[in-house]
């Protein structure tokens, strides 16, 4: 049975490894044919909450419904819904891309020309139709990262599952990857995708879920969120330090003053600005950095705790 | 068996043979393991073991033969490591497909190499000196029973593999298990040798009775079906142990 309001929906979620929490009661909803992004450190929970979708390990307590199949009752109904590509590359590197791709069609019962048909199609459309007949171990590892994208598509699913797909890859294998989650969401799949990394949350995610200790501590739109998180940050670095109490008074009107001498600028010239009238006021600046905030920044903001934990996963 | 099952199982193992097939040094030291042990058990310890009627080299050819099946069944586990690592078995398990094919396609396909190892080793013994002198049927049932003893013990290696997780903890995990059962046993020496404990051990290893049920069937000497009825009970109680332990341990990995 497929009625269902939202293609994911999490209530109540909890999964404890021994006495740590990976995720405790969270609760999350994902739109039809939006990307959300799951956004948070190492041991936020972003990897359970995943697996659990996947079907591959079962919550304490809770419940998660992927197009209206719970995850515990009806694990096969859930299968048959999602892709799932993970953080490695789960491809055979003796076998070729194509053979990699057939073999999962095959497991999809899909008839041996209809898999062949379809992997064709895959390679050709994630830029991997030259390489289709070599063994996937001669890759790239960005070339294996999509060929693992591309089985997980094998069976059309109608909602993925992406647990950061673009860790380890270069600028440009990062890009050439949120085309394609682009393109995908364009195609209406829901996608869900964690990630460490606010500005590919920024660039993929319609919403962004920000998780912390195994629960959603943020939600809402990147413009909104980025409105709370607060502005770019600039960082000036003095020649005499003991000039910095004077600087703090003179850039006092671009924004809110951190130590040891960062500004939260709100507005967009604020870096001209600011060396204008530490110049005219006869300070010497060594260096100056302006910052889009950081994941560290948007935790601070919201947990008042830096990202770094002890606890993985 | 649903088709599911069987067709699932099928897929999966012909992936497996054919990457195995395109590690052709694993091929090759897969085979050449059991050439040098056939060799150096004949030649080195061959001379200084007395074992009365029979000559060393018939003795030693049941003994070595099902040693290889068992350790040939420790890729089981191995292999399975190396699938948990890489992500496929999560990529597996997230698929509507019968997840008891992953155990069913490894244990079948690391049979099919098994095939292939214990006849170069059977090849390399008959040029060592080894002479069967049973009836062709009766070799076919030893071929049959070490065969059926690798797949079992194949099941115990899956189990191991993922429970513990890790290729190289796998393997040292592997070997101490597989070498006390298969030395100590019938395999290489007699057993009435061997301190009192070591010798009860000995004789009620299934190892041992695997190896006196070949040996029967092959060269003749004492009656096989007395081991043969213990070797059965023995295959059925491991599987009915660990297939449903193998498969608990995939379901949580």
């Amino acid at each position: 049975m497929d009625t269902y309001t939202w293609p994911i929906e999490v209530e109540d979620l909890t999964v404890a490894y021994g006495r740590t929490k990976a995720l405790d009661k969270m609760s999350l909803r994902v739109g039809a044919g939006t990307v959300t992004g799951l956004l948070g450190p190492n041991g936020a929970g972003k990897t359970t909450l995943v697996r659990v979708l996947a079907t591959l390990m079962r919550p304490q307590r809770g419940t998660a419904r992927v197009m209206g199949h719970n995850v515990v009752g009806d694990a096969l109904g859930v299968r048959r819904k999602i892709g799932l590509a993970g953080q490695f590359a789960a491809v055979d590197q003796e076998l070729t891309g194509r053979e990699n791709l057939e073999t999962i069609g095959r497991l999809y019962h899909l008839p041996r020309a209809e898999a062949r048909r379809r992997a064709t199609a895959i390679l050709e459309r994630f830029g991997l139709a030259d390489v289709a007949d070599r063994r996937a171990g001669t890759y790239s590892g960005a070339m294996r990262r999509r060929l693992d994208l591309a089985s997980s598509l094998t069976g059309r699913p109608p909602v993925l599952l992406l647990d950061e797909p673009t860790t380890g890859l270069d600028p440009r294998s990062r890009q050439e990857l949120w085309a394609i989650v682009d393109e995908l969401r364009r195609d209406g799949t829901t996608v869900l995708l964690t990630t460490q990394y606010l500005e590919e949350a920024d660039r993929l995610a319609q919403h962004i879920a920000v998780l912390d200790g195994g629960t959603v501590i943020a939600y809402g739109t990147p413009a909104v969120l980025k409105a709370g998180i607060g502005a770019d940050i600039l960082r000036i670095g003095l020649h005499d330090p003991a000039d910095v109490p004077a600087a703090r008074l003179l850039l006092a009107g671009l924004g809110t003053i951190e130590d040891p001498l960062s500004v939260r600028v709100t507005r967009p010239d604020a870096s001209v600005e600011a060396l204008r009238r530490l110049d005219a006021a006869g300070l010497r600046v060594s260096t100056i950095e302006l910052a889009r905030p950081s994941l560290d920044d948007v935790f601070l903001h919201l947990t008042g705790h830096p990202t770094i934990r002890e606890e993985s996963r | 068996m649903s088709n599911t099952v069987l067709h699932d199982s099928r897929v999966l193992a012909g992936r497996q043979l054919r990457k195995t097939l395109r590690r052709p040094t694993y091929i090759v030291f897969s085979f050449i393991q059991p050439v040098i042990f056939v060799l150096l058990f004949r030649y080195v310890f061959g001379g200084a073991i007395d074992t009365g009627a029979t000559t060393y080299v018939n003795f030693l050819m049941p003994g070595i033969i099902v040693q290889t099946a068992v350790l040939g069944a420790l890729v089981t586990g191995l292999g399975l490591t190396e699938d948990l690592g890489s992500g496929f078995v999560d990529r597996l398990r997230s698929l509507p497909m019968a997840h008891s094919a992953v155990l069913l396609a490894r244990t079948a396909a690391d049979l099919v190499m098994n095939v292939f190892s214990l006849t170069v080793m059977i090849v390399v013994g008959l040029l060592a000196g080894f002479r069967p002198d049973q009836p062709a049927w009766q070799l076919g049932m030893a071929f049959l029973l070490v065969l059926g003893f690798s797949f079992v013990f194949s099941w115990i290696s899956a189990w191991i593999g993922l429970t513990v997780r890790n290729p190289e903890t796998a393997q040292s995990a592997g070997f101490i298990w597989v070498f006390p059962l298969t030395f100590a046993s019938s395999a290489f020496v007699p057993t009435d040798t061997m301190p009192t404990p070591v010798r009860v051990f000995a004789e009620h290893n299934p190892v041992t009775l695997v190896i006196d049920t070949v040996r029967g069937l092959t060269t003749g000497g004492p009656d096989p079906a007395a081991p043969a009825l213990r070797v059965l009970i023995w295959f059925t109680a491991l599987l009915l142990i660990f297939i449903p332990l193998a498969v608990r341990a995939l379901r949580r990995a």
